[in-house]
């Protein structure tokens, strides 16, 4: 009896972790192979390492929050972030495949250091400036205030930006102000979009870009 | 009958007239000896506010420079004074934001001009180094940096410079927070939970505990341990309110409305934070002292009376 109860238990602890090593192995086959209902390969677009593709607007995937990756692929199904490329993807993948994707993307520990920018040094200290200070007499709080120093993300909400693709950053910043993108918590974002420049916007992408992430 | 108890009073009053003086004397010495230097600031005046304080890349290079950074740095990240002078998770730059620069949210080039002022509580001209240290005792829930101390010589330092071609004794438009007009509905405590919980929650956390990243708070507590105590300005409703319109959430200023901005401060206020340092061991007599104003101090709020602060 005794016996069978702890052969019971072995097998149950057996299970939990094929299935934990299943779920990052489904992670890492729709990451490298998609799935047979019209996901594509992640890493097709979004780098072997998930580092993103600079110059293209595919941003990095690799050490953000599995929670905020998840919220992102579920709303790109929605009509909260419309993407023509992410729809689609995001609509073939089931609530599982979701899980387990975030999760597979979100383990990828990479120190990613900032790119190179070729943004010109006053760009780069305008930038600096906007993370680090914000512009408040416009109601720009920093950017750091919200996504952590050093742009390393806060919790499930705001991500980090520390490494991201300099023309990603941009693009979002303009979906929100356009209203492409409104899936923000609250339109925090909105609003700081609606209130940037546009060498704002350009200086704090490219600032942004070239911070190195630290992980939390 | 009441006319011969008058009378009464009136001829007993007469008799001892020098003795109620003296009584009334004694009375005013005990109150100034608690200190409150929380008390309410006047309106500030209307206009938009004008001033510009000057920038950080023009603090000299010089041992008054180094004061004025020193007192810059202690502002944002005052947890470097806990243990010290700082007894709970805050930081001056929580309540006046953009480094104590923001209008309409209690700029420090708006308070050292109007300062020394006399206030009628304790009965005698207060330094601006007083109301800073008051800061400390209450907002801060620590105790004052001493007179002389180079922490409060820094932060007087910031204040100056920061007011740097401001009148002295002129109140300017932006200073303080902006009064909130009263709404038609009472601050609702319940109605504030729910606007609480859509709007403040995703940084304050879901039980006002703030957020942490490595160990700092990236979002302040509100109530709690780690927040202001019971005799810091904001835990009073119309404070919070005021500041709260004004101010929150980071980057939507003026997005609540007023009612809203009323019954969330009702909300934040509505729970337990650390005692009053004022307090004795009776609320009641404490609430009576230093508590008639628009606040839960002492109150029973879902079956707890307040004010006997975390422990």
């Amino acid at each position: 009896m005794l016996k069978l109860k702890y052969r019971t238990t072995l097998l149950t602890m057996l299970m939990v972790f094929t299935h934990i090593a299943m779920g990052s192995d489904l992670g890492k086959t729709l990451a490298t192979q998609g799935n047979s209902k019209g996901a594509t390969a992640c890493i097709a677009c979004h780098g072997v390492d998930g580092s993103g593709l600079a110059g293209a607007g595919f941003p990095r995937l690799a050490g953000l929050n599995p929670a905020y990756l998840e919220k992102q692929l579920h709303d790109f199904t929605k009509a909260s972030r419309t993407n023509p490329m992410m729809s689609p993807i995001a609509s073939a993948l089931s609530e599982k495949e979701i899980k387990a994707v975030a999760d597979y993307f979100s383990k990828i520990k990479l120190t990613i250091p900032g790119s190179k920018s070729t943004a010109n040094n006053k760009l780069m200290d305008e930038g600096k400036r906007l993370a680090e200070n914000g512009n408040w007499s416009n109601d720009v709080p920093a950017c750091f205030a919200c996504h952590g120093v050093g742009a390393s993300g806060i919790g499930d909400h705001f991500p980090a930006l520390a490494g991201q693709q300099a023309d990603y950053i941009e693009q979002q910043i303009l979906s929100w102000r356009n209203g492409q993108r409104h899936n923000d918590p609250n339109q925090l974002m909105k609003g700081v979009a609606m209130r940037l420049s546009e060498t704002e916007i350009k200086a704090v992408s490219a600032y942004l870009a070239s911070l190195t992430m630290v992980e939390n | 009958m009441f006319t011969k108890m008058f009378t009464k009073i009136k001829n007993i009053k007469m008799l001892t007239g020098s003795g109620f003086i003296m009584l009334a004397l004694a009375l005013t010495n005990v109150t100034a000896a608690e200190k409150d230097y929380q008390v309410e600031l006047p309106t500030a005046p209307k206009g938009v506010a004008t001033f510009v304080p000057p920038s950080e890349k023009d603090i000299p290079k010089n041992a008054f420079g180094e004061a004025v950074r020193y007192g810059m740095s202690l502002f944002n990240n005052t947890q470097q004074l806990r243990g010290k002078y700082v007894g709970n998770d805050l930081n001056c730059v929580n309540c006046h934001l953009d480094n104590g620069k923001q209008a309409d949210s209690a700029p420090l080039w708006g308070a050292y001009p109007m300062y020394p002022a006399y206030r009628k509580k304790n009965d005698r001209v207060n330094t601006i180094d007083e109301r800073i240290q008051g800061c400390f005792t209450y907002s801060m829930n620590g105790s004052p940096p001493p007179f002389g101390s180079k922490e409060l010589t820094a932060l007087v330092t910031y204040h100056y410079w920061l007011s740097t071609g401001a009148r002295i004794g002129k109140a300017l438009p932006g200073r303080g927070y902006p009064r909130l007009a009263k709404t038609k509905n009472k601050p609702s405590v319940s109605r504030g939970k729910k606007i609480f919980s859509a709007n403040c929650a995703i940084c304050h956390g879901a039980k006002g505990q703030g957020t942490k990243v490595n160990g700092n708070y990236a979002f302040p507590p509100l109530w709690g341990k780690g927040s202001f105590n019971w005799g810091a300005g904001m835990h009073r409703v119309n404070t919070a309110a005021s500041f709260i319109k004004a101010n929150m959430p980071l980057g939507k200023p003026n997005s609540l409305t007023d009612q809203e901005a009323w019954d969330v401060a009702a909300f934040m206020n509505s729970h337990e934070r650390p005692g009053d340092p004022r307090d004795k061991g009776d609320i009641t007599q404490t609430a009576k002292t230093f508590h008639k104003h628009q606040c839960f101090y002492g109150q029973k709020v879902d079956g707890k009376r307040l004010g006997n602060g975390t422990k």
